[in-house]
């Protein structure tokens, strides 16, 4: 069943160009969102099993779980979050880390931005405020030869992947009962292979080869070599910002 | 099922400034339009950012180079890589890479 959109205008003449015509319709659904979510769900849900157990270990009680992983819904925020508070850090140390880490999102909200132009502050406000790597990865696929993207198809991808989590931190939480150190079972390996397949994942996608991995080198050393000297956090900004516009250099002046 | 207060805050304040980096761009960036370089640049962000999220995953330990004749870490990180490119499966990597990481350490 396909619900009616008798409120929403038809695209406007200048934007709908041959390719948007071309895309069928029924890509556009809340269904479909929920639909392309599904290759993604086991991995998060491996990763969200691992960010519960990790935070039932660190003493987090089980409403404590299910309120981080819906305010907060940030997977390496979390394992942090939860490995400072292990540790006794400070709560503003804690919030600190967390906002460096995460404005890495700045970047994604504002690569999905040119499409969403379509929509208000208020409804961009609603697709970014569940924006994750993930959805991102899975958006900007969906973005490839289109100028802007279905906003139910966005919150059907993000609303699934939210539950997902969401599931995924209560069951972690639930086994880390019984699971005294996650280290053992290498679970505290899952988010930096989430991350390595994200990466492999986007670049595969792209087809850039040779550009897109001296762009990865890049960072990673960039990453490494501030996170020494600096902080960690300042590492991830300043890999991003150096190695993308290197890329773009070499991209111009090739 | 308690809440205790500090936890909250630390919870709330974390959740503040994991939100607005990520709706402040999709909110303003929207009404302006970003010229063609700009899009180019934005296109590199995503693979920069998760390369950075490898390397310090990978090479750092505690905010210092971690010692690489111990780093089992790396060691699981390549038949993660190997399964992330011939199957393109997120599930298949992250399990994989798990269970590498695990048989590393009940042999070292």
């Amino acid at each position: 069943m396909k619900p009616e959109s008798i409120s929403e205008p038809p695209l406007s003449g200048s934007s709908q160009s041959s390719d948007s015509t071309a895309v069928p319709e029924s890509s556009d659904t809340f269904l479909q969102g929920v639909k392309d979510c599904l290759p993604t769900l086991l991995g998060y849900l491996s990763i969200g099993f691992a960010a519960g157990v990790v935070e039932k270990t660190a003493g987090l009680t089980l409403a404590e779980i299910a309120l981080i992983s819906i305010i907060l819904y940030a997977g390496s925020a979390q394992f942090i979050a939860a490995g400072m508070i292990a540790a006794g850090s400070s709560a503003s140390a804690i919030v600190v880390t967390i906002l460096l880490v995460n404005l890495r999102h700045l970047l994604l909200s504002a690569a999905l931005s040119p499409y969403f132009r379509h929509l208000t502050p208020l409804r961009n406000l609603l697709i970014g405020s569940l924006l994750t790597d993930e959805t991102f990865g899975v958006a900007i696929q969906k973005s490839a030869a289109r100028k802007q993207i279905s906003e139910r198809w966005m919150h059907g991808l993000n609303v699934t992947a939210y539950l997902n989590w969401f599931l995924a931190n209560l069951a972690g939480a639930f086994f880390g009962q019984w699971i005294a150190s996650p280290e053992q079972w290498g679970l505290d390996f899952a988010l930096p292979a989430m991350f390595i397949g994200l990466l492999v994942l986007t670049i595969m996608g792209r087809r850039k080869y040779l550009l897109d991995i001296t762009v990865g080198l890049i960072a990673m050393t960039v990453a490494v070599l501030v996170s020494v000297l600096w902080s960690p956090s300042m590492g991830v900004i300043a890999a991003a910002i150096i190695a993308s516009t290197i890329g773009l250099v070499i991209e111009r002046w090739k | 099922m308690e809440i205790r207060p500090d936890i909250f805050l630390i919870i709330f304040g974390a959740a503040l400034v994991t939100f607005l980096p990520r709706v402040l761009p999709l909110m303003l960036l929207s009404r302006i339009s970003i010229p063609d370089w700009g899009m180019r640049w934005l296109s590199y962000v995503p693979i920069a950012v998760m390369a950075a999220l490898v390397a310090q995953e990978l090479f750092l330990d505690g905010g210092k180079f971690a010692a690489l004749s111990t780093n089992v870490e790396l060691i699981a990180a390549l038949p993660a890589f190997w399964v992330a490119i011939r199957t393109r499966s997120l599930l298949g990597t992250v399990v994989v890479g798990i269970v590498a990481l695990m048989l590393l350490r009940m042999l070292f």
